[in-house]
């Protein structure tokens, strides 16, 4: 049995509501909206078996080519709906209205997506990507035999954390030393954490590990999230795929927030380093500098599986217990942008 | 002593990227007159994010290429025709010749440093004169044929759809498997003569093997 958290990852879903886009309707009166859950590390496209029987009846004749949108805005379909979700409603919208397109793919701007073998390539890709980070090759997955990758795609589009936890050691992917997640129980062999095959890198000083950020900047202070302006587009969103330097430091804990600045150095600006964990502020943020008062960027919010982090959890605790099937860590970032 | 812009197992740091991008843009502009120059876009004009260090991505664009349009036995690398612009400053290297459908073809590149395996990435799109977007089956007519077959064949080298990293929008991404050994390979040489591959030189090495599949040749002085 894996451990509490990661249960909780991978029980979490998105109460969707999904409207067929009225371009598409070609009946009278228009369908209702169908309603379905999204598991969080999932992916739309995964979805539309259960959604398309809903709206068949009111297409146009034509081939389908399915794309959502929100608000306007084309989702990437390739990013776990839970991190759509955390990223593009900053007040969580329950249950989550979307829109669904059968025809006008966005070609321009969206990759082309060809139902579930579009995204099982992706997933293994990033897993390939994920796994050069944390051992420095990706051999385990090109080894791995074509059934154990199926089995393994399939318990990750099934929800099914059992099958996934027998298949994933077979990745053989080092693992970070973590005093603060409860141990999986001794008698289980499937545990994520001990792993000791020879060509495992084993717990390791510094670490890479696979982050991917998703920042929305604001200029503005805002009280409540219901505040935060709207997206419009994916320029509005800053997105770095880049790996997280994990370094352990005798006495220092590595906490999300230093993890954090590492990837938006502008966000640390030239504050004198405080010792511990308690950063202190100005209380209007400001700081002074040359004579000049400058108004740092400000880490508004983070998060991750739908949790708001405080920032000052170990980083090690994030990355063993929300990190995705995939092996990525994905961060939603709200910032107020640094004002010079 | 490290200055972290070494090349270290044939890849790259994010500072060595940003050294040996600006030494091939200076080497080609000097060598590969009959092609307009790349230019270095820095990240804080593609992101909202203010970076710290000087990060970026080397791009040529609105290149026009002509397909051979015989099976030539000397030379298989594409012919890219300029023209003498009249302007001063020509942004716009945009060409005279057209290819064998009759359709003006232009391609743009970037060359992206992947922080996840530590080396360059090629990443290509083409479009019409109108701006629409070019198929791979399209772009595959424009490319030497000897590069299709190689793409065909080999399991070294994939082309495949995905976004731009710091675009929104869906670009051709060229990645060999295994850039870092077949660089290493080529320092081998380097080494036996008694020194590592200099950082400057990385890109050019690099672009001297991954130009070819895009039939973008580079004259062998740039090697020096």
């Amino acid at each position: 049995m894996a451990n509490e958290a990661v249960k909780y990852v991978w029980e979490g879903a998105i109460p969707l509501q999904i409207h067929l886009h009225k371009s598409d309707v070609a009946s009278h009166p228009a369908p209702p909206p169908a309603l379905v859950l999204a598991p969080r590390i999932g992916y739309l496209p995964l979805l539309i078996p259960l959604i398309k029987p809903y709206f068949k009846d009111s297409l146009p004749p034509g081939e389908d080519s399915i794309w959502f949108d929100y608000k306007g805005v084309p989702l990437k379909w390739y990013i776990p709906t839970g991190v759509l979700f955390d990223l593009l409603c900053a007040e969580p919208e329950r249950p989550w209205n979307l829109t669904v397109h059968f025809r006008g793919y966005p070609s321009n701007i969206l990759i082309p997506c060809e139902g579930e073998d579009s995204v099982k390539w992706n997933f293994v890709n990033s897993l390939k990507e994920a796994q050069y980070i944390i051992n420095g090759n990706c051999k385990n997955v090109m080894n791995m035999s074509q059934s154990d990758q199926e089995d393994l795609w399939t318990s990750v589009m099934n929800g099914d954390l059992d099958a996934y936890t027998k298949l994933s050691p077979k990745l053989k992917m080092a693992t970070i030393e973590d005093d603060f997640s409860r141990k999986a129980s001794l008698s289980s062999p499937q545990s994520r954490q001990g792993v000791t095959e020879t060509d495992v890198a084993g717990q390791v000083k510094t670490a890479r590990i696979p982050v991917r950020l998703y920042v929305r900047s604001i200029n503005q202070d805002f009280k409540n999230l219901e505040d935060v302006p709207e997206i419009d587009t994916w320029d509005d969103i800053s997105y770095l795929n880049r790996p997280v330097e994990f370094l352990r430091e005798e006495g220092k804990c590595f906490t999300l927030r230093n993890a954090i600045e590492s990837l938006l150095p502008e966000f640390i600006g030239d504050r004198a380093q405080t010792s511990g964990e308690e950063r202190s502020r100005d209380d209007d943020n400001t700081e002074e500098a040359d004579g000049l008062l400058r108004e740092m960027g400000e880490i508004k919010l983070a998060r991750i599986q739908g949790i708001e982090m405080k920032l000052e959890i170990p980083f090690s605790w994030v990355v063993n217990n929300l990190m995705n099937p995939e092996f990525y860590l994905h961060i939603s970032v709200l910032v107020k942008a640094p004002q010079r | 002593m490290n200055s972290g812009r070494e090349v270290i197992d044939g890849r790259l740091t994010v500072e060595g990227f940003s050294v040996a991008a600006r030494a091939f843009a200076d080497k080609w502009k000097t060598h590969n007159q009959s092609l307009p120059p790349w230019s270095w876009v820095p990240l804080i004009n593609r992101t909202l994010l203010l970076s710290n260090q000087e990060e970026g991505y080397l791009s040529l664009e609105n290149i026009l290429i002509l397909s051979s349009l015989e099976e030539s036995t000397e030379d298989e690398s594409l012919n890219v025709a300029t023209e003498c612009s009249e302007k001063e400053e020509p942004v716009d290297h945009t060409i005279l010749v057209q290819n064998q459908e009759n359709e003006a073809h232009y391609y743009d590149f970037h060359i992206v440093y992947s922080a996840s395996y530590k080396v360059p990435v090629l990443y290509f799109r083409g479009y019409c004169s109108g701006g629409q977007p070019l198929s791979l089956d399209v772009i595959k007519k424009d490319l030497p044929s000897c590069s299709v077959s190689l793409l065909l064949q080999s399991k070294w080298t994939f082309i495949t759809q995905e976004e731009h990293p710091y675009l929104n929008r869906p670009w051709f991404k060229l990645h060999p498997c295994g850039t870092e050994d077949w660089i290493k390979l080529l320092s081998q040489s380097s080494i036996s003569a008694g020194c590592q591959m200099p950082v400057e030189l990385y890109l050019v090495s690099w672009f001297s093997v991954v130009g070819q599949v895009v039939g973008l040749r580079i004259p062998l002085e740039m090697l020096n």
